[in-house]
């Protein structure tokens, strides 16, 4: 293994065992409790619609709206500041704090202020700063960064605060339960606040018809820090604008369900500072608050810092709608494994972030860990402002392939069959062109298998290649399933409808008995079947971020399809990643009229099968049994798509006893667990899909699922053979 | 507003573990003594309600931490949610709803509202009629950092909810 790949597998290795369990547990409830709280609305899609509605808007009007919010600032006796960038901003922050000669300034959380590390510039001008959010303060008083957007110190167990608490303030009785904790935070930051000079807050929302700051926060800290002081800094990046006070409400009602899985925080404080309350001073202790005189002074810094440019990117725009939420960390497998301390650049991390760090810190702080981004797809419904974080990710790894050029690259670009031009990275290269190693390796089978499985290929493969040797490689097949089509030919009488079924590069070369168990479950269910010599979907080249690529074989694809779907036939794809390209990448690279015409045709094998049958189609055509146990696995791009109930109906129908898992995904995501400075992550991934495959009731099970890494992770995971739905349903002749 | 909406409004709160107390303003001075602990600060309801003598409604810095209780106003209540907006107001409901254990919030059971459109549309005149802040307060402050929910971070650690019906 080269010796970047494996300090990175080192890095990832010792945050796994570090931190990985408490990034787990924590992670893994806020996921599940968005599950369960999204489904107390009654239109959960409409409202993230109105909530995406909302922020496009507000970017495209975003000039208009600073000229609005500038008035309302001013006219209720605040000021606003547009600050250029982190220096920028640090220093108007550090003056305000000179004209009040503050001590101490206390601060509610704010990802912002991560950002432009304001702490660190008002600390070096003699100021003092304290985090007053639990978790922040955690991590002040231990000196680490965060970990999560949202809750920040994620990585750190109750044991761990203890024993930090413990050693670093030595109270009379030994610190233990979250209780005992929160209540010594609670009085310790209590008394820095009642002495603060300046309050500072971050602001998740502001809007520009009054002037009001929204805050979204649990533990009344935030209250406390823009209440107590005189002085109110708040400091936010420029697209937290929104126009009006009622646009506020579809985000109060996603926030904390998306983020936390809490139907709201305990708290959404909609200031318009300077607030009318009194202030709250600890110094004149006994005469009565609405007694003291309260002047109040508010500054209001909203931070370019590379935002605006964002906006002017068509692909890092969307960027700019995300609020923080932290959804899209907490579905992610990897992440869930990781944390932010890997899954994460300068401030911002987990899915989003590369977005981020691309726009506010550069690419070179998004390359670090945007790799870890799978494409899986699980985020972008977890999004409430639906985002394609996938997508912004891939953009992200294309520009950090283009952006890193090396001398010899010009020769490789010469020898390679892709679109992308030197910097794409060996590894990055030969998986992006999978398909011209499939068409290699079952010309050769089984001769080529056997020279790939030699202990010096994998040696070599390791070294060059990145591919780790402890991972079993797919076995190219002889014949084809195009090849086996062409020989066989239609074996139907009197067909109902003609489909085509998609040879996606595995079906062809690797699974091909998949594909002809397809063909021969839809010629059972009276479908014509044809099996064209069709390029890969490009799904391939996409996850390595070769966008050109991918368009290419795009417009190929399309080609190879046009005639049939002029015909009328259906596109029947068995690989989920494929069809998730047709109904969903295909939209950036087609044509809005062939995009809708691939889309609108194409089905998932199983849902094909499905709809067959409730169209009258004769079940007992296929294999019927008497309650079969089966464990399913269905594909990560399958859930996003929705269509993992159809295979759990067709085989519940069928007769069999269904259990299906929950984990988001497999951790295999197609390259990914081959490289090898990922795959113990992706094993580490792969464990908890094991143990569910390891229970009592699923061990004896039958396992299928949908996706071909998904069976080749499976494989790699359990002793039992694995198989695609279609394979069990199919007769077999 | 519906008895529909007053239910919504209970069910919510049961789920939040917040307690109720529904009473008339002839018998709020009752109902305060079982849900106030002394010493109990507060700030004069903008209903006709008084609050009783015992309340301390002159705090200083000092009596809001020593306060056990801290009885203010709500301008509405949010169904869907079990929410109370409390408004930032010179005379301190901001503070005096903060800083003590447990927050007393009276409310008039015609101002509740069915879900946040409602509570938008009502908190979006409001500002724009020139109050400068509100809180959306739902439950008691809580936080997760220190490895299990615990509820009592910054702000109280207990809310009830005294509704007047008319």
């Amino acid at each position: 293994m080269s010796k970047a790949r494996e300090a990175k597998a080192a890095k990832i290795r010792q945050l796994m065992e570090t931190e990985g369990d408490a990034v787990n547990t924590g992670t893994s409830g806020f996921n599940q409790g968005r599950y369960e709280s999204v489904q107390t609305l009654d239109d959960y899609d409409g409202l993230k619609s109105e909530a995406r509605a909302v922020k496009e808007d507000a970017i495209e009007r975003l000039p208009e709206l600073i000229d609005e919010l500038r008035e309302t600032v001013e006219e209720n006796g605040g000021t606003l500041y547009i600050a250029d960038d982190a220096a920028d901003a640090n220093r108007y922050i550090r003056e305000v704090c000179e004209d009040n000669d503050a001590e101490r300034v206390v601060k509610s959380k704010s990802m912002t202020s991560e950002e432009i590390e304001v702490n660190e510039a008002l600390e070096h001008a003699g100021t003092e700063v304290i985090e007053t959010d639990l978790g922040e303060w955690v991590l002040q008083v231990a000196d680490e960064a965060p970990s999560h957007i949202v809750a920040p110190a994620i990585h750190k167990s109750r044991d761990a605060i203890a024993d930090l608490f413990n050693e670093t303030f030595d109270p009379d009785e030994p610190l233990e339960t979250a209780e005992e904790l929160t209540m010594f935070a609670r009085e310790q930051l209590g008394e820095l606040i009642e002495d603060a000079d300046v309050g500072m807050t971050g602001a998740n929302f502001i809007t520009a018809d009054t002037g009001t700051i929204a805050l979204v926060t649990s533990e009344g800290n935030a209250r406390k820090t823009a209440v107590v002081p005189d002085t109110h800094v708040a400091v936010a990046g420029v697209e937290k604008l929104i126009p009006t006070v009622e646009d506020l409400q579809p985000f109060v009602e996603l926030i904390g369900k998306s983020g936390t899985g809490q139907d709201i925080t305990s708290y959404i404080s909609l200031l318009t500072p300077p607030v009318e309350s009194p202030t709250v001073d600890f110094d004149d202790p006994d005469t009565p608050i609405t007694d003291a005189e309260t002047d109040r002074d508010y500054h209001l810094v909203l931070i370019d810092n590379g935002r605006m440019a964002m906006r002017d990117d068509d692909q890092l725009r969307e960027t700019l709608y995300c609020i923080r939420c932290s959804a899209c960390s907490n579905v992610c497998a990897n992440f869930q494994h990781v944390g932010g301390h890997a899954f994460g650049g300068e401030t911002y991390s987990g899915g989003i972030g590369t977005g981020w760090e691309a726009g506010v810190e550069g690419l070179d702080s998004a390359a670090e860990f945007n790799d870890l981004c799978t494409g899986c797809s699980r985020c972008t419904t977890a999004c409430p402002v639906e985002i394609d974080i996938p997508w912004i990710n891939t953009v992200v790894r294309d520009r950090v392939n283009r952006g890193d050029v090396s001398e010899v690259d010009w020769l490789v670009e010469g020898l390679t069959p892709d679109e992308e031009p030197g910097g794409v990275s060996f590894q990055k290269r030969f998986f992006g062109n999978f398909e011209t190693a499939a068409k290699v390796g079952s010309f050769f089978a089984p001769v080529s298998n056997w020279v790939a499985q030699s202990s010096v290929s994998r040696n070599l493969m390791e070294r060059f290649l990145g591919i780790d040797a402890r991972r079993e490689l797919p076995a190219f097949q002889r014949e084809t399933l195009v090849e086996w089509f062409d020989a066989r030919g239609s074996r139907v009488q009197n067909p109902t409808r003609t489909a085509v079924l998609y040879p996606d590069v595995y079906t062809n070369h690797v699974q091909v008995e998949r594909g002809k168990a397809a063909v021969r479950a839809l010629e059972a269910l009276d479908v014509e079947v044809v099996v064209p010599d069709v390029r890969s979907s490009g799904r391939a080249p996409l996850s390595q971020g070769m966008i050109a690529t991918a368009e290419d074989h795009a417009h190929d694809v399309y080609a190879g399809l046009a005639e049939y779907i002029d015909a009328g036939h259906d596109i029947v794809v068995i690989e989920p990643s494929d069809l998730a390209m047709f109904r969903g990448e295909y939209e950036k690279f087609l044509p809005e009229q062939s995009f809708e015409r691939i889309a609108d045709s194409s089905y998932e094998v199983m849902e094909y099968v499905f709809g067959l049958l409730e169209n009258g189609a004769d079940a007992d055509a296929l294999s019927v049994v008497d309650g079969d146990e089966v464990a399913y696995h269905s594909h990560c791009q399958q859930r996003t798509l929705g269509l993992e109930g159809y295979t759990e109906a067709v085989l519940s129908d069928l007769g069999f006893d269904v259990a299906t898992s929950d984990v988001e995904c497999c951790g295999m995501a197609g390259s990914f667990g081959y490289k090898s400075e990922y795959y113990e992550l992706s094993m580490d991934v792969g464990s908890e899909l094991k143990s569910q495959f390891q229970t009592d009731d699923t061990r004896d099970r039958t396992v299928v699922a949908s996706g071909t890494s998904c069976l080749e992770q499976l494989d790699s995971l359990l002793s039992r053979p694995t198989q695609h739905p279609v394979q069990l349903v199919a007769p077999s002749r | 507003m519906s008895t529909g909406t007053v239910a919504t409004f209970e069910d919510s709160l049961e789920r939040l573990e917040v307690g109720w107390t529904h009473t008339s303003s002839d018998e709020l001075g009752d109902v305060l003594r079982e849900v106030c602990d002394d010493p109990a600060v507060g700030v004069p309801l903008p209903s006709d309600a008084p609050l009783p003598e015992w309340v301390n409604t002159n705090p200083t810095p000092a009596d809001l931490r020593e306060a056990n209780a801290g009885v203010t106003a709500a301008g509405i209540g949010i169904a869907d949610y079990g929410s109370v907006v409390v408004q930032g107001t010179p005379d301190g409901v901001e503070p005096v709803s903060l800083f003590c254990d447990r927050h007393v919030a009276v409310l008039q059971q015609s101002d509740i509202v069915p879900g946040m459109p409602e509570a938008f549309e009502w908190l979006g005149e409001e500002f724009r009629t020139g109050h400068s802040s509100a809180i959306i307060a739902t439950g008691p402050s809580a936080t997760a950092d220190m490895g299990a929910l615990v509820k009592g971070a910054h702000g109280p650690k207990d809310v009830h909810v005294v509704i007047l019906d008319e």
